[in-house]
């Protein structure tokens, strides 16, 4: 099949399209803005739709009641722009609603570094929204890759009911690769889970399946029941039963788990590896890189590339991590996931993360310079 | 009646209102009223308190509703926080209960993403005009094809009894002990001015009336918005010493001669220096006009029609 040579936003739109989504609300913010200038033109002439709302919480909204009302729907946006997102995102979860969200990361605080890339955001992408909200991120780290898991991204939000965030950086978003734009597969697709008995008046539209997942049916389609953010019990009814609050967000939790082996990690030269690079988007092709430049100098190094930020892949981080003598954890943040990997890693693992939060990408010889320092200092064998 | 046994009636509708002993000659049932059909049983009992404004409107809305429908598997009820949008989960219906403020938003998505559908929003005055005011004078411009019913009670009921955007100048709420120093919205030219289609004011003290422009509203393509003065006699009424739910609903229509021959008896309207007074509001349809709604203009269905 050709390769086409196309933008991260770009391919993230055509993903989208490819999975069958029919509904885009989003407010205008860099650098994402030309995934919804994209959709702006390819979705009505498909009789689906996009709307500029008037901010992100009604963004987020209107995605929601699409998504209630059947279609595969989604958003675009950056850090600020999420922030605003958090509690439908809460609201999508605790309610499982599908949805997808694609944050174009930029750095911040605030209104940060609006054209500057940043892997900022993971953080917020866990905890941004109150309570214990269980979720699924991920994090393509190519151009192709951000076609192939915006597909993924709604196979798992739909299968799962959930909201799934696709998190990538600015650099990402913009630079241009040729890129394969392959059809998905009806299994790729997925479908949503929907009621297997007809509508009557002791139907339970919050009743989970084999999976965990409630079978939630769409609006107007013979079934009247009610959605709400309160907690709730299988009919769909307000509850504070405190057996039954912890028993649906135990399930919200439990039902996220086949994510981890939907989307497993890349491992590159990490057999005999005693120096291990753990990296995800834009600064696990870097770290690829410094791999192979260490190994050259004799260093015995290895990467792995997660494409999955949550639910955490904590069994194969565990591995890693426990097996290598230096573990270095680089992001461009001031050491988000790093802080999760110390959880997992062994007593008698070093751990040394490199963190960047200043706006540009970590290069491969600042990466290769860092552990090669450390070796120096004698921290790992090579 | 306990709660397991309401859970029961849940499924089977409405109880008896005289269950039928053995033996024992009985009457014939009464039929049970039009607009019981729709209640979800199963949500029962309600959260309003006893005199609550909102039971009275929602009671009109549902019986309005018993007027036009035999069921209500295609029309959506969206709504937000609050007292008021509570009342949504009482419809057997597709019932959304949405987030502070923000059920225009999801309404929006739902109408777009289905244009086939009746899509009905409860909000109240906190809700639709404070924490959703963006999205309430947005929804109006777009024309979106839905029907917004705004619960108006002059304060935050579900929280306690706070300042709203609509609290009349003056009136003690738990925010402004020392009466209220801020203009109220007018909701109805609000929205009017934003650009809706249809829009109407009544009370809860008139419910003939409001039945009827809420009929009109649900009849009018594009965006029609019902502003409905209620009264919150928890806290609105007891905070500014009001009386009780009665007198709270005399108050609404203080400017009738009859009635304010009547009220100027009342101590508790009348005595209580210094006391809010509501103004003279217009009621009935404010505004109509006619032009494409939202899904028209985006010809997602039935364009032109
Ligand atoms: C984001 C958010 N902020 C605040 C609240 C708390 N809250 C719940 S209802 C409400 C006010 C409701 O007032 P109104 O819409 O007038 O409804 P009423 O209870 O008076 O009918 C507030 C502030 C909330 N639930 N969510
Ligand atoms: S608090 Fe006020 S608005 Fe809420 S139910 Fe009670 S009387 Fe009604
Ligand atoms: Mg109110």
């Amino acid at each position: 099949m050709s390769q086409q040579l196309i933008q991260g936003n770009e391919a993230c739109a055509r993903g989208a399209l490819a999975a069958g989504c029919s509904f885009f609300a989003g407010y205008p913010i860099s650098p994402s803005s030309e995934i919804a200038e994209l959709l702006a033109r390819e979705l009505p002439p498909r009789g689906s739709v996009f709307i500029q709302m008037e901010d992100e919480i009604a963004s987020m909204g209107a995605v929601l009641g699409a998504s209630l009302g059947g279609r595969r729907a989604m958003t675009a946006t950056s850090g600020p722009g999420f922030t605003l997102m958090q509690e439908h995102l809460g609201y999508a979860s605790l309610a499982e609603i599908p949805c997808v969200v694609i944050d174009v990361m930029r750095g911040g605080p605030s209104t940060g570094l609006p054209t500057s890339p940043a892997q900022g955001d993971v953080m917020q992408a866990r905890w941004g929204s109150h309570g214990d909200r269980a979720t699924i991120a991920l994090a393509p780290g190519s151009v192709q890759e951000v076609y192939s898991l915006t597909i993924e991204a709604f196979r798992l939000a739909e299968t799962l009911r959930t909201p799934v965030a696709v998190l990538y950086d600015e650099v990402i978003g913009h630079m241009r690769e040729g890129v394969e734009l392959r059809e998905p597969t009806p299994d790729e697709l997925g479908r949503r889970t929907s009621p297997r008995t007809a509508f009557s008046p002791t139907f339970l539209p919050y009743a989970p399946d084999e999976n965990g997942v409630a079978m939630v049916p769409d609006f107007g389609r013979g079934y009247r029941f009610h959605v709400t953010g309160l907690m709730h019990d299988e009919r769909g009814y307000p509850t504070s039963d405190n057996a039954k609050v912890a028993e649906l967000l135990e399930r919200l939790e439990r039902k996220l788990e086949p994510a981890v082996a939907a989307v497993p990690p890349e491992r590159y030269r990490l057999d005999d590896a005693s120096v291990v690079l753990i990296a995800y988007g834009i600064v696990a092709r870097t770290a690829r890189a410094a791999v192979d430049v260490l190994r050259r100098e004799g260093i015995r190094a290895g990467l792995l590339r997660t494409r999955l930020l949550w639910p955490l892949p904590a069994a194969a981080l565990t591995e890693v991590s426990r097996s290598a003598e230096l573990v270095v954890v680089a992001e461009m943040n001031r050491g988000q996931w790093a802080l999760e990997v110390e959880r997992l890693a062994g007593d008698t693992t070093v751990l040394s993360p490199y963190l960047k939060a200043g706006g540009s990408v970590i290069t491969a010889e600042e990466l290769a310079g860092h552990v090669r320092r450390l070796t120096r200092e004698g921290v790992a064998v090579s | 009646m306990t709660l397991e046994s309401l859970e029961k009636t849940a499924a089977e509708g409405p109880p008896p209102e005289s269950p039928a002993t053995a033996g024992e000659p009985t009457l014939p049932e009464p039929p049970p009223s039009a607009e019981k059909r729709f209640l979800r049983y199963g949500m029962m009992p309600h959260m309003l308190c006893p005199g609550c404004g909102h039971g009275i409107v929602f009671e009109a809305m549902l019986r309005a509703l018993s007027s036009r429908y035999e069921q209500l598997d295609d029309i959506a009820f969206v709504a937000g926080i609050g007292c008021s949008s509570r009342v949504v989960g009482y419809v057997d219906a597709c019932t959304l209960h949405t987030t502070h403020g923000r059920p225009l938003t999801f309404a929006t998505g739902l109408k777009l993403a289905r244009p086939e559908l009746k899509v009905v929003v409860v909000t109240g005055d906190g809700d639709g005009l404070s924490i959703g005011g963006n999205h309430l004078i947005h929804a109006a411009r777009r024309n979106v094809d839905l029907t917004c019913v705004l619960f108006n009670n002059e304060i935050y009921g579900m929280t306690g009894g706070q300042l709203a955007p609509t609290t009349i100048p003056g009136a003690y709420t738990s925010t402004s002990p020392q009466g209220n120093a801020e203009t109220p919205f007018d909701a109805a030219r609000l929205v009017e001015a934003a650009g809706a289609t249809y829009v109407a004011r009544a009370q809860s003290y008139r419910t003939r009336e409001f039945e009827e422009v809420f009929l009109q509203a649900l009849d009018h393509r594009g965006f029609s918005f019902v502003e409905v003065m209620t009264d919150c006699t928890e806290y609105f009424g007891r905070t500014n010493r009001l009386g009780n739910g009665a007198d709270l609903l005399f108050s609404q229509a203080r400017v009738e001669p009859a009635i304010d021959a009547d009220l100027a008896g009342r101590s508790t309207l009348q005595e209580v220096p210094p006391r809010p007074v509501r103004p003279v509001l217009e009621m009935g349809v404010l505004h109509e006009s006619s032009r494409p709604t939202l899904d028209q203009a985006m010809k997602l269905s039935g364009a032109g029609s």
